[in-house]
């Protein structure tokens, strides 16, 4: 078993963290477009999204099983399976992993409910360190008010409501993702996480983390050529039918 | 009384709860089919009937996780990491809600395996033993922990008799040799040098497990006697 920081692999692994209604998702999302149409092979893992493990985690929410600790194993699990599964063999074929939401997520939430600080980081030592680890920072009133607006109700769990800050859903949501912003903040040193600026234009955001993600894709190998390069090809084959077929098959 | 001492990081806080557990925390250790649970039955009937309270517990049996872990062993994705730390959530989901609230209450805990059996697992599939020992660092050092210490040859006629070889207790996810038999006796041999190991590291109480069930039962009442609480 090798641990954080020491695994050396092929493949690529970039993640985004922030709170909920930073935009990371979006932004992600984006990016996987980009490199698909770039012709990489890209894989996406998701936070909370084992087939193995789901089932546990949702009966723990929703019968309110989870103590703090316990709501840290079994999301670390979760990870677990998705780090065996969908993360390390990827990177170890050199594709290009996404991840939306990372360790850093159960770090910023965990000790944000009082577990051990040092003890949740030894817990995800089996985790491969991202090759880039984005941060969006963004105003917690910004947050507070994409993610709040035409919200019926927030969950337990979600709302912090286990931690017993406020009796109030909205209130108690609050606190706990002020906690958890700043559990954020300490870690971009800790870590080396690259902050983003959440509040510009989407357009804009995706320019820099592209800019930022150029760079370690050299080296990559690719599926087929990028989606323009692609269309040229294309228009050779139309002109010259008979000896582009050989190729044909690697456009899928 | 049961001491607030730890192998790690009190990461339950019980420390900083300042909590008084007038109860005791009893571990039974050892490989499968050794006889643990034959003991267990043997001894709960006779500390209820000096008067104490007792209950006890044992692994996969968490509310939480215990389910969802023997439905991921049933399928053929669950791989070492995964599987440690199901078993590391089934622990702590049964120590903090069965464990501590039963110490708490001046109950004695009978421990049908405890983290030891858990590092041992953990250690034969190639899992940092730091990482693992980090884990359950939040576990309470027990009043005593009794391993019944077996030989590979005595081991065999006993699973026999418990109706053969089982998948995960043959290390088949491992497949340590080209059968059952083969595999189980290669990672059974792999557990006892890891429970062997942590003996000294952890202080067990060694008990002959090849001698006979009334002679053992015999041989941990007189080691338990001392330490139950008095009055």
């Amino acid at each position: 078993m090798e641990t954080y920081g020491l695994h050396q692999y092929p493949g690529r692994l970039f993640i985004v963290e922030g709170v909920d209604g930073s935009g990371k998702s979006t932004q992600i999302a984006l990016l996987r477009q980009w490199l698909i149409s770039e012709g990489y092979p890209v894989f996406f893992s998701e936070w909370n999204s084992s087939p193995l493990v789901k089932q546990t985690t949702s009966k723990g929410k929703k019968k309110q099983l989870l103590t703090p600790t316990t709501f840290s194993l079994i999301h670390a699990t979760d990870f677990a399976d998705r780090t065996e599964h969908d993360i390390i063999p990827p990177l170890k074929a050199g594709a290009i992993v996404l991840a939306d939401r990372y360790i850093y997520t159960a770090f910023a939430r965990d000790v944000a409910r009082n577990v051990d600080r040092q003890w949740v980081r030894e817990l995800y030592q089996f985790a491969v360190k991202p090759t880039v680890a984005f941060y969006y920072r963004v105003p917690l009133e910004v947050s507070l008010n994409r993610i709040l607006t035409g919200r019926a109700e927030l969950k337990y769990y979600e709302a912090g409501l286990d931690l017993g800050l406020s009796s109030d859903p909205m209130e108690s949501f609050k606190l706990f993702q002020e906690r958890i912003v700043n559990e954020y903040e300490a870690m971009v040193d800790e870590f080396g996480l690259t902050a983003m600026d959440a509040t510009l234009p989407i357009p804009e955001q995706q320019r820099r983390m592209r800019h930022i993600i150029r760079p370690y894709l050299r080296g990559v190998r690719r599926l087929r050529s990028s989606a323009q390069e692609s269309a040229w090809a294309g228009l050779a084959r139309e002109m010259r039918p008979s000896q582009a077929e050989g190729h044909g098959g690697s456009e899928q | 009384m049961t001491n607030l001492s730890f192998y790690g990081i009190d990461a339950i806080h019980l420390k900083k709860r300042e909590e008084l557990l007038p109860g005791r925390l009893i571990v039974i250790e050892g490989t499968d089919s050794v006889g643990r649970s034959t003991q267990l039955n043997r001894l709960r009937p006779w500390l209820e009937s000096s008067g104490y309270a007792v209950i006890d517990t044992e692994m996969t049996r968490s509310v939480l996780a215990g389910p969802g872990l023997k439905k991921a062993k049933e399928g053929h994705t669950l791989g070492p990491i995964t599987l440690n730390l199901f078993y590391a959530t089934d622990f702590v989901d049964r120590f903090e809600n069965q464990i501590i609230p039963a110490l708490r209450a001046g109950f004695i805990v009978l421990t049908d395996r405890y983290i030891y059996s858990l590092i041992a697992r953990a250690a034969v599939r190639d899992t940092d033993p730091h990482w693992i020992r980090s884990i359950y660092g939040l576990a309470l050092k027990p009043d005593v922990t009794f391993y019944l210490k077996i030989s590979i040859n005595d081991l065999i006629p006993r699973v026999l008799q418990h109706g053969g070889f089982d998948y995960w207790e043959s290390g088949m996810d491992m497949r340590l040799g080209p059968d059952l038999f083969e595999s189980f006796v290669n990672y059974q041999k792999r557990l006892l040098d890891q429970f062997d190991a942590m003996s000294s590291e952890y202080g067990f109480q060694v008990i002959d497990a090849s001698r006979p069930i009334e002679q053992i039962t015999e041989q941990l009442k007189e080691k338990m006697l001392p330490l139950l609480p008095q009055g």
